[in-house]
């Protein structure tokens, strides 16, 4: 849930990037933090293993500018991928504003893309929050892979309701911004349209 | 929404930003900050120039996040207290009805006991602010900078 500070005139919004294991959600946050002016961005943190993988999340709190007065400020996490962090998961959506579903575009983890996005919905139900309602938007990572999917079947499979998506290739920054500028309009649109 | 939007107002601010930096001197503590359970950094108090809040108050969030979820296995309701004690630092965490987070970052200047029992009245005065402070916002009559914002606003945030 954002919060909003008079005081300070501030607004402060959640982003959760979500999606199987190995997909690329850290591998978005290190290149929104190499990119950004450093007055923007915060520290990021990641608890990963020594293996580099996540383990509890990875946190990048990010400034945005300003809108009427108000800066906006976006936290934006990542959650553990690998199956068996599930708890962890359920977790760090406590409170989010919005959601980044970071599928991996090749072949031989769709299965993964279906089983994640599936429990996303499931964890987001047992939170109280309806994917269908939330700010969410897809990205199709890994487009420089060689045994890829093409997008119209990536779109059938993860994306019936057409929300935003986008292709990127996270490594190189590829669809890494425009991914992240969409799903940070699409929150302040919904804090706007629920009146805050 | 199973939460109800966090705002604070100037007003409320002031009453918990007091009890904030009286508990600093009353526990003879090093910094006090309070967050709520999402993360976000409502107050601080103390020697926090030093200090990475922004990240701090993250990862607590994480932690109690995580230790309520252990409560939960053991059908516990919640973790209220947690303590951390390291060489130079430690940090006494309180969960302040099951809202926001109280945070107290202390040496050894002090004491366990002294903390925990300033803790304990800071915390009684600061779920009254923020149960006070609920009901406001869930005041359907109340205002929003979110109203006047239109979908340009909105737009030229992101042209750059």
């Amino acid at each position: 849930m954002s919060f909003i500070n008079y005081l300070s005139r501030e607004i402060n919004c959640k982003i959760v990037y979500y999606g199987p294991g190995l997909c690329g959600k850290t591998t978005n946050l290190q290149f929104i933090y190499n990119k950004t002016n450093p007055e923007a961005k915060g520290k990021m943190i990641s608890l990963a293993t020594e293996t580099e993988r996540t383990l509890f999340f990875d946190f990048l709190p990010l400034a945005l500018g300003e809108i009427r007065g108000f800066k906006t400020r976006f936290h934006l996490y990542t959650v553990p991928g690998q199956v068996f962090y599930d708890a962890s998961r359920k977790l760090i959506l406590k409170g989010v504003d919005g959601v980044v579903f970071v599928a991996d575009s090749q072949i031989a983890r769709m299965e993964a893309n279906l089983e994640s996005m599936e429990n996303l919905r499931t964890n987001l139900a047992e939170q109280g929050y309806s994917l269908d309602k939330l700010p969410y938007v897809i990205q199709y990572n890994k487009r420089d892979m060689p045994a890829i999917a093409p997008v119209e079947e990536l779109q059938q499979m993860l994306n019936p309701n057409g929300v935003p998506d986008y292709e990127a290739v996270a490594v190189t920054g590829q669809g890494v911004f425009e991914t992240l500028k969409a799903i940070a309009k699409l929150v302040l649109t919904e804090l706007k349209r629920s009146g805050g | 929404m199973t939460n109800p939007q966090m705002v604070m107002y100037e007003e409320e601010f002031n009453q918990i930003q007091g009890i904030v930096d009286r508990l600093v001197k009353e526990a003879n503590a090093r910094v006090v900050f309070i967050i709520d359970k999402n993360g976000q950094l409502i107050a601080a108090s103390g020697d926090t120039e030093q200090l990475d809040t922004t990240s701090l108050a993250s990862l607590t969030a994480g932690n109690i996040a995580a230790t309520g979820g252990m409560a939960k296995l053991l059908r516990e309701n919640e973790f209220t207290t947690q303590f951390h004690e390291g060489e130079q630092s430690n940090i006494h965490i309180q969960l302040v009805g099951n809202r926001v987070i109280l945070v107290v970052i202390f040496d050894n200047k002090t004491s366990l006991g002294l903390v925990r029992l300033r803790v304990k009245k800071a915390s009684e005065e600061l779920n009254a602010i923020f149960e006070a402070l609920l009901k406001k916002v869930e005041d359907p009559a109340r205002e929003t900078p979110f109203a006047e914002i239109t979908d340009e606003d909105i737009d030229n945030l992101f042209n750059d």
